[in-house]
């Protein structure tokens, strides 16, 4: 019996028909996630991270292999699982209230229990104080952190983020940073992280998942065993980035760790002018 | 660089610079008779003739017609106007059978539309009010049409994860995401309606109405009429103008001042 918020991705593989024949964009991917985890995924431009998320949250179908949540296959999109986008994707005509409202449209609640979990998710994401500014009228990273409330507002068993704070500058990112690990302490629920910071994979997940491009699939799954709160700047921490980046250097096949000085054989000496051609 | 005017004119009484010398110029033209033609009468006689218009009740008899003409028009028009929009934008099937048919007879100047529509309907109130639906109708179903088809795809998606079903869909993201379009397509159908009015009276001369008045003004030589009138219908054209810009300030304060991002 699996525990609420179990995913399991069995050999997904997705390829897209191109004019050259087919693209595969995902191969073989094999990952499973406890309810609860934080599981951040990095990797390049086109290894498929965001095809990954697309295909857990619903949003794209065919595909071969299995999502399962808590051992039923997914079908198309469900409230059981929400989505943070790069854009905050907020409707420009909504409050931020009426944007937060929107998580609950479908959701089996009375209005009264509505307003009050509009009103605990401002307060959960710190905007107090916000219900009634337009879209328009916010920043990047308030924008930001209203979709996360409409993402939560319907209490998902998964929180699925596509590079979240993508598109903001470095001091928001990592306020938001900040924010997103208190709320996922608060709320306990299963999120997976997609980002191409390092930093921001380490800081916030479990376990990182490294994924490589042509075609997708994970490379390797470093776990990070550092204790919260982290400190970027602390030894263990550079410890587990050093671990991650290598993947990103060293080719496939070299799996150990490479020597720190290969000794390079004495120059000749210069007894004679060459012409280096 | 002067950031304070030391222009003697105040900037709100700027725009009024010109017609206020425009009207001298019309008033110095009377009396000193530039002109010998008849067709030149002074201001004065102008204002007399519209004092005359309002005591008698004429005047408002006459806007009273065209109004209510107008207003017919506009309700018929851009309810069929929003109805064949939505239905353009929502079917591709609708479009592709009607959609043809639609934009060929777009392209037939209004003014074609008179001889077929005064055979059908005669030469009194039904003709002309036929004529006003037909300039409202098509710029709202092309503005229509194009609003709903510009709803942002990211939010489509954004729906799509919040399980919208069909009638949330189009009542909660697809109308409002178009509205800035449909607003400005009615914008544009209270003026057109308000000019084909006019034209209305024009080219199926019976009844009353403003465009009746100036044109009996024209057969009677009495210039004080028509130019009466035509301030008539400017005024009118420019109250309806700013109505429209305010509703449209109004329901769209949404939009702030930049461009809408998602």
């Amino acid at each position: 019996m699996t525990q609420v918020g179990t995913l399991e991705i069995q050999h997904l593989s997705k390829s897209y028909a191109v004019s050259t024949g087919d693209l595969a964009v995902l191969d073989d991917v094999t990952l499973t996630i406890a309810p609860g985890e934080f599981v951040s995924i990095v990797g390049s431009s086109g290894c498929g991270k965001s095809t990954l998320l697309r295909l857990i949250v619903g949003l794209e179908d065919e595909y071969q292999g299995q999502v399962l949540l808590d051992g039923e296959r997914i079908v198309g999109t469900s409230l059981r699982r929400g989505i943070v986008f790069q854009e905050h994707r907020l409707f420009p005509w909504l409050t931020v209230a009426g944007n937060i409202g929107l998580g609950l449209l479908n959701a089996a609640l009375t209005p009264g229990q509505k307003r009050q979990a509009v009103r605990e998710h401002i307060a959960l994401v710190g905007l107090h104080g916000f219900e009634n500014a337009y879209p328009h009228q916010l920043s990047g990273g308030m924008a930001q952190r209203v979709a996360i409330a409409r993402a939560l507002v319907s209490k998902p068993e998964i929180l699925l983020l596509d590079e979240p704070f993508g598109a903001l500058d470095a001091l928001t990112r990592a306020y938001l940073q900040q924010e997103l690990h208190r709320i996922w302490q608060a709320e306990g629920i299963t999120m997976i992280l997609v980002t191409h910071d390092v930093e921001e994979a380490i800081f916030l997940g479990d376990k990182v998942v490294v994924m490589e491009p042509r075609p997708g699939r994970i490379r390797r799954i470093v776990p990070v065993d550092l204790a919260y709160p982290r400190e970027r700047a602390g030894l263990d921490f550079s410890t587990v980035k050093q671990r991650v980046l290598r993947e990103f250097s060293a080719d496939s096949a070299s799996l150990a760790e490479p020597p720190l000085k290969s000794p390079l054989p004495p120059a000749p000496p210069v007894t004679v002018w060459q012409f280096a051609i | 660089m002067q950031s304070r005017d030391r222009h003697p004119v105040p900037k709100a009484l700027r725009g009024w610079v010109l017609p206020v010398l425009l009207l001298l110029l019309w008033w110095l033209a009377a009396r000193e008779h530039w002109s010998s033609s008849p067709l030149l009468v002074p201001p004065g006689k102008v204002w007399d003739t519209a004092v005359e218009q309002v005591r008698s009740g004429q005047l408002w008899v006459a806007l009273a017609a065209s109004l209510r003409r107008d207003l017919i028009g506009l309700a018929i028009g851009v309810s069929g106007g929003l109805a064949f929009g939505i239905a353009f934008g929502l079917s591709r099937l609708f479009e592709r059978m009607i959609g043809p048919t639609f934009h060929t007879l777009k392209q037939i100047s209004l003014f074609a539309w008179i001889p077929l529509l005064s055979v059908w309907f005669g030469l009194g109130d039904a003709a002309k009010v036929a004529f006003l639906s037909l300039a409202a109708f098509f710029p709202v179903v092309l503005n229509t049409f194009e609003g709903i088809r510009s709803v942002p795809p990211e939010l489509i998606e954004a729906a799509r994860v919040l399980k919208f079903n069909r009638r949330q869909w189009l009542l909660k993201l697809v109308l409002p995401a178009a509205s800035p379009s449909i607003l400005a397509g009615i914008h544009l159908a209270l003026i057109y309606a308000w000019l084909a009015t006019l034209g209305a009276e024009y080219l199926l001369v019976s009844g009353e109405g403003i465009g009746n008045t100036m044109i009996d003004g024209r057969e009677l030589f009495l210039m004080d009429l028509v130019i009466f009138g035509v301030l008539v219908v400017g005024f009118v054209g420019f109250a309806l103008n700013w109505l429209a810009a305010r509703l449209e300030r109004r329901l769209l304060a949404w939009r702030g001042h930049s461009v809408a991002q998602f």
